[in-house]
């Protein structure tokens, strides 16, 4: 370092710790909430230390519903998540390695037009053609289905520049010896450029799975079955009813179970999430 | 750039595109397609006869309430990315110093990243939700008066702290990253000619963390004006009176349950065309390398 230290580290410290303190509190807030029966919190109570009902709240918001609202159990909600972002994030790679390959790999006829097509869909959120999309998808029958809340998402322009600007580091000798070898397009793409692909595919994994467990909007239109419902559209659904009537302890307990998957995501494997997010803005 | 040693033949790359494709042309350019053409057209309030009015639902952009919607959306964005932006640079000059602990650090605070928009909103709802919330109770304790539910410029704030919350952590990687790409030497020479830390800071650090910060000045433009409609949706719906109704709430808003479909699209355009300037920008400027 470049000067003496010691005044500038506590100060650099004590940023920090404030820093992530603020950051925490909200959650902290949430979980303590989660733990006291839901007149406390109604009537404004709460203190800012665990409450005597942690087990009994995560397990009535996790497996019963609820009279007062028409509520689903907790654990239908995180599973339709789970696969939602599990399709998404799926759909999304596999789709987007293939174009980047066939972009990058072969020279056809059109080949410029394919790649903008798939490059300009970046200035096309969902937001501005939410209606007409949703008509689509209503006209296919496809409202209420895992396929009509994944399939329209799964295209990604991001994804595949990501791929094509992975693939133009990967030696033309590996190619050429591959075609020495009598080894067509196939048999490259799977015993080269996937096995090359891994960590790739791991970091967009990551950052993919947070996008699709962390959709509102379009499940919001989608789904109008309770059953179908994900757990971000739980929550909100869960308040909406009268204040009176909301059951601030199991909302807060569906919001920590809501958060858990994906910043568990991002905690463990966040050497993948690092990479995910910076290469792809590249 | 290109590949010299290519594979030949046409049919298997349009195989390998047709599924990216399909989803593209069906679900992205046709509905855009649809987008366009419904904001020329006029449903009764029955749905029983459809008009074709040219430009009639875009004169309703000018009207007082939309450009009070622009108004309020450019005051959000504003606040939303000076804020979460100055918030994490704060963060990250302090992270870069070889602290001890550093990573672990790093690791608290980029976590909020991966909470759904929608979620960030209920956390904040509850601690500042007027009759039950925490940080009300203190506040009404303090004698500040607070009530999100009917003072709309309350229920902008408080969207407005919940959104810059959840983006900290994305600028906090990047501006990260941004500074430990500056090489230690650049600092040491600066500190051998007597520069002070503040100097430093803004003749050394500064300039060359500037591309960084141009680009997630764009990425959190975009942010608020699109990422935060989970939040605004969760906490206020867009009230109390629309004082926290963006944009893309307002498209959302009008078309809902068939409501005005053609002022929806009207204004869905209209961010269409906001959408591609940003985007535009970002290419332009940042060398994202999209060269083909």
């Amino acid at each position: 370092m470049v000067e003496r230290r010691g005044i500038s580290d506590y100060i650099a410290h004590a940023i920090l710790i404030v820093g992530v303190l603020i950051i925490a509190f909200p959650v902290y807030v949430c979980f303590i909430g989660s733990t006291h029966p839901k007149d406390i919190i109604a009537n404004g109570d709460m203190p800012l230390w665990p409450g005597p009902v942690f087990w009994q709240t995560y397990r009535d918001a996790l497996f019963a519903g609820s009279n007062t609202t028409t509520r689903q159990p907790v654990i239908q909600m995180l599973a339709n998540s789970f696969w939602m972002a599990i399709i998404i994030t799926t759909g999304k790679i596999a789709i987007s390695i293939l174009s980047a390959y066939a972009v990058v790999y072969f020279k056809f006829p059109f080949q410029r037009t394919a790649f903008w097509l798939i490059f300009m869909t970046l200035m096309l959120p969902v937001e501005v053609r939410i209606y007409p999309t949703y008509k689509i998808v209503s006209d296919m029958h496809l409202l209420d289905t895992f396929t009509g809340l994944t399939v329209p998402l799964i295209a990604s322009a991001t994804a595949t520049l990501f791929f094509r600007q992975f693939f133009m580091t990967i030696p033309d000798e590996l190619v050429e010896a591959s075609k020495l070898d009598g080894a067509g397009p196939i048999k490259f793409f799977v015993d080269t450029v996937l096995p090359l692909s891994r960590t790739n595919i791991a970091a967009l994994f990551v950052i993919l799975f947070i996008y699709g467990w962390n959709q509102y909007l379009w499940p919001l239109l989608i789904t109008t079955r309770e059953e179908m419902q994900t757990i971000v559209i739980g929550i909100k659904k869960m308040i909406v009813t009268a204040d009176a009537l909301t059951e601030w302890n199991t909302v807060l307990a569906t919001t920590m179970l809501a958060m858990l998957p994906p910043v568990l995501v991002v905690v463990l494997m966040q050497r993948w999430f690092v990479k995910g997010l910076v290469e792809t803005e590249k | 750039m290109e590949k010299r040693a290519i594979f030949g033949g046409w049919l298997v790359p349009y195989l390998l595109l047709v599924p990216q494709m399909v989803v593209v042309l069906f679900f992205f350019y046709w509905p855009a397609v649809q987008t366009v053409w419904q904001s020329f057209l006029l449903e009764d309030a029955f749905g029983l006869r459809t008009d074709f009015v040219w430009f009639d639902n875009y004169k309703d952009l000018a009207s007082r309430e939309y450009l009070q919607t622009i108004g309020r959306t450019v005051v959000f964005s504003t606040c939303v990315t000076v804020l979460s932006l100055s918030i994490a640079l704060l963060l990250a000059i302090q992270a870069d110093k070889s602290i001890k602990g550093a990573g672990v650090y790093k690791t608290l605070l980029i976590w909020p990243y991966a909470v759904a928009p929608a979620v960030a909103g209920v956390l904040w709802l509850f601690m500042f939700q007027p009759s039950l919330g925490v940080v009300a109770r203190a506040m009404r304790n303090l004698g500040i008066p607070w009530n999100p539910m009917l003072n709309g410029n309350h229920a902008l704030l408080l969207v407005i702290l919940a959104s810059v919350w959840k983006q900290i952590s994305y600028n906090f990687l990047f501006f990260l990253a941004g500074l430990q790409a500056i090489p230690r030497a650049v600092h040491e020479a600066a500190a051998i000619d007597g520069a002070s830390r503040t100097r430093r800071f803004w003749t050394v650090t500064f300039p060359l963390l500037a591309p960084t910060g141009f680009f997630l000045l764009t990425v959190n433009i975009v942010y608020a004006f699109f990422d935060t409609f989970g939040i605004i949706d969760a906490m206020t719906g867009g009230g109390p009176s629309k004082a926290t109704e963006t944009l893309v709430y307002s498209v959302f808003f009008q078309g809902r349950l068939g409501g005005n479909l053609g002022a929806s699209a009207a204004q869905s355009v209209a961010l269409m065309v906001i959408i591609v300037a940003l985007t535009a920008v970002q290419f332009r400027f940042i060398e994202r390398k999209v060269t083909y």
